[in-house]
């Protein structure tokens, strides 16, 4: 039998709804769970979320909308986010964002032609003794320097399964 | 000898000379409301910011009568500025889970939750372990160290990046899977918290000084620090300093006495509380970090000689703007308007009439907003303008710009 892409997609929501027993309550850690698993909450399985939980989608889609990890069409493989907060700032985040630029060819807010990889920004990541720092998905770098820049990034696609330049 | 002010680094923090669990059979030992009494007696205040006394709202939550309480742990550090709460959990995992533990008994809670900022994912494989081998060791589960009834567990929720959502009631709203929007108080958490059952919010910090007292006595904690505000006290410490880092320091301490530990000479100005806390110039370094005067989250930040103060205020702003909830109107386009204004100001295109009204939006925000996020957000923004008047009135474009800008 063919298994289209979103019936891929809607049984792995499924599944995670019904580990958390289709508890209203747990709306939150369902959509975390779908972030990290299909790297955005889509408007199709916000709906398969609001049908399972007998929510309009509207519900749904207030709670995805508020919370800054969530995001509706997936971003890069890698997701980058600097630090863009004053301590870290003192620091020199500036050139480790124009080298992030550099070595992507792209600017904060987008994402790789290919998909790979997004740069975005950050608030205080609580590492404020040891800026500049940077979260690569869910790990955290500290004391960042360019010259890292490169060889950081490379582990991130080594790790994501991405060819690396 | 300088004992009173020790940096984490150099290992002899309070906490580093607790040993897990020994607060934890102290207090199973003694009664709900001895313990209640003795965290009252230490005189120990909330270290997330506002500083309410402890005991009370443990005495609060447990006065309430209901058939369920829970206590929260608020891991939820997003403070510009702050990371005391990072370098706990990473290091005294234990002592966070004991206070957790015994404000359980204190308060008759039978469930825990730890909310944990996204951005601190990676320290939850640790906390899981602590968890898990505190569940097989007994000291979570049911029958806690063998006191008969006496259960309770505690779970991790991860936020999803939102500042606001270290407000407790919106951390409330959120730990139920809804925006992080904050409740209108009272009711408060204690009477109406989590479900609608009476629920204690601490702070990381808070809760890892609970076991210090139990074994080290009341008396211990209330000798230390001033008469209003007892004890010790975790800071964060960045900026332009030579030894950036956790320290623990007595409350009462002068910003001078600090900076000189850290290895601040020549600063020409430090914010403490973090964006949300006020900017003290120099000249009023001899002031003390205590809850009365200065001091909220402990996060304090360091600004050297060349630094523009203004590019600073106007970085918490973007903060601020990009925070707020947008539930409440002073909040929501205030913190635009102030921004908008320290942008014309940076540029030198503000007139004073101008200046004078966006002083005036910063007390209506404080005065009309709905949480302690609208609250506070003005006060970087007033106590910057009010300690360096020179570099805002008659300014020129190109005055001290220090730093390349990031864009938004
Ligand atoms: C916008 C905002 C953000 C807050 N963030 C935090 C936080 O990250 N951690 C924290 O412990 N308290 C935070 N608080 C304070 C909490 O509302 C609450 O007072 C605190 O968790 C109570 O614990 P404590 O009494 O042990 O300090 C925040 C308050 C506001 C208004
Ligand atoms: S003050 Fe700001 S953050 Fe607080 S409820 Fe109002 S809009 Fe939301
Ligand atoms: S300012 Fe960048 S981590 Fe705190």
């Amino acid at each position: 039998m063919l298994v289209t892409d979103s019936d891929r997609l809607q049984a792995d929501v499924v599944a995670i709804v019904d580990r958390h027993h289709r508890d209203r309550s747990a709306l939150l850690t369902i959509l975390e769970e779908i972030q990290h698993c299909q790297r955005a909450v889509t408007p199709f399985a916000q709906q398969v979320v609001a049908d399972l939980l007998h929510l309009s989608p509207s519900q749904v889609a207030s709670v995805v909308s508020f919370y800054g990890f969530l995001e509706t069409q997936p971003r890069g493989r890698v997701v980058i986010r600097l630090c863009r907060t004053i301590s870290c700032q003192m620091q020199g985040t500036q050139r480790i964002a124009r080298q992030l630029e550099n070595d992507f060819g792209i600017r904060f807010g987008e994402t790789t032609p290919d998909g790979a990889v997004s740069l975005g920004w950050a608030h205080c990541l609580g590492m404020c003794d040891r800026g500049p720092a940077m979260l690569v998905d869910d790990h955290l770098y500290t004391e960042v320097t360019p010259e890292q820049v490169h060889t950081i990034v490379a582990d991130a696609r080594r790790a994501a399964g991405l060819p690396i330049h | 000898m300088d004992t009173a002010i020790r940096d984490v680094h150099e290992g002899d923090l309070t906490f580093s000379t607790q040993p897990a669990e020994a607060g934890l059979e102290l207090a199973l030992e003694q009664q709900p409301g001895a313990i209640i009494d003795l965290v009252d007696q230490s005189g120990l205040k909330g270290c997330g910011g506002a500083g309410f006394p402890t005991a009370r709202k443990w005495r609060l939550a447990a006065e309430q009568a209901a058939d369920r309480r829970y206590v929260v742990c608020n891991a939820d550090e997003s403070e510009p500025g702050a990371f005391k709460d990072r370098v706990i959990l990473e290091r005294y995992p234990d002592l966070v889970l004991d206070g957790m533990t015994i404000a359980a008994w204190a308060i008759g809670a039978t469930s825990g939750v730890i909310y944990l900022r996204g951005e601190y994912a990676f320290l939850r494989p640790a906390l899981d372990d602590c968890i898990a081998r505190r569940r097989s060791t007994g000291t979570l589960g049911l029958d806690v160290l063998g006191r008969d009834g006496f259960d309770f567990d505690v779970i991790i929720h991860l936020g999803a990046g939102a500042y606001v959502c270290g407000e407790e009631s919106a951390l409330l709203e959120s730990l139920e899977g809804r925006r992080g929007h904050p409740r209108n108080r009272p009711p408060y958490p204690v009477r109406s918290g989590l479900h609608g059952k009476p629920t204690v919010v601490n702070n990381v910090e808070t809760l890892a000084w609970v076991p210090c007292i139990i074994s080290n006595g009341a008396g211990w904690f209330r000798s230390l620090g001033t008469a209003q505000s007892p004890g010790l006290k975790l800071f964060s410490i960045s900026g332009d300093v030579d030894r950036p880092g956790v320290y623990e320091l007595p409350m009462g301490t002068t910003i001078a006495a600090l900076l000189d530990r850290v290895g601040g000479a020549g600063a020409k100005a430090v914010q403490v509380g973090g964006a949300a806390g006020i900017c003290v110039p120099a000249e009023q370094f001899d002031r003390a970090l205590t809850f009365e005067d200065v001091t909220a989250s402990g996060a304090v930040i360091v600004f050297g000689p060349d630094r523009d103060m203004l590019q600073v205020a106007e970085n918490f702003l973007e903060f601020f703007v990009a925070e707020s909830c947008g539930q409440c109107t002073p909040c929501r386009i205030g913190n635009q308007r102030l921004l908008e204004g320290i942008r014309d100001i940076r540029r030198g295109q503000c007139s004073t009439d101008r200046l004078s009204g966006l002083l005036d939006l910063c007390e209506t925000m404080r005065a009309t907003s709905k949480c302690g996020l609208g609250q506070t957000s003005p006060n970087a923004f007033q106590s910057i303008i009010a300690a360096f008047p020179g570099d805002v009135v008659g300014r020129s474009a190109k005055s001290l710009t220090w730093v390349q800008e990031v864009r938004s």
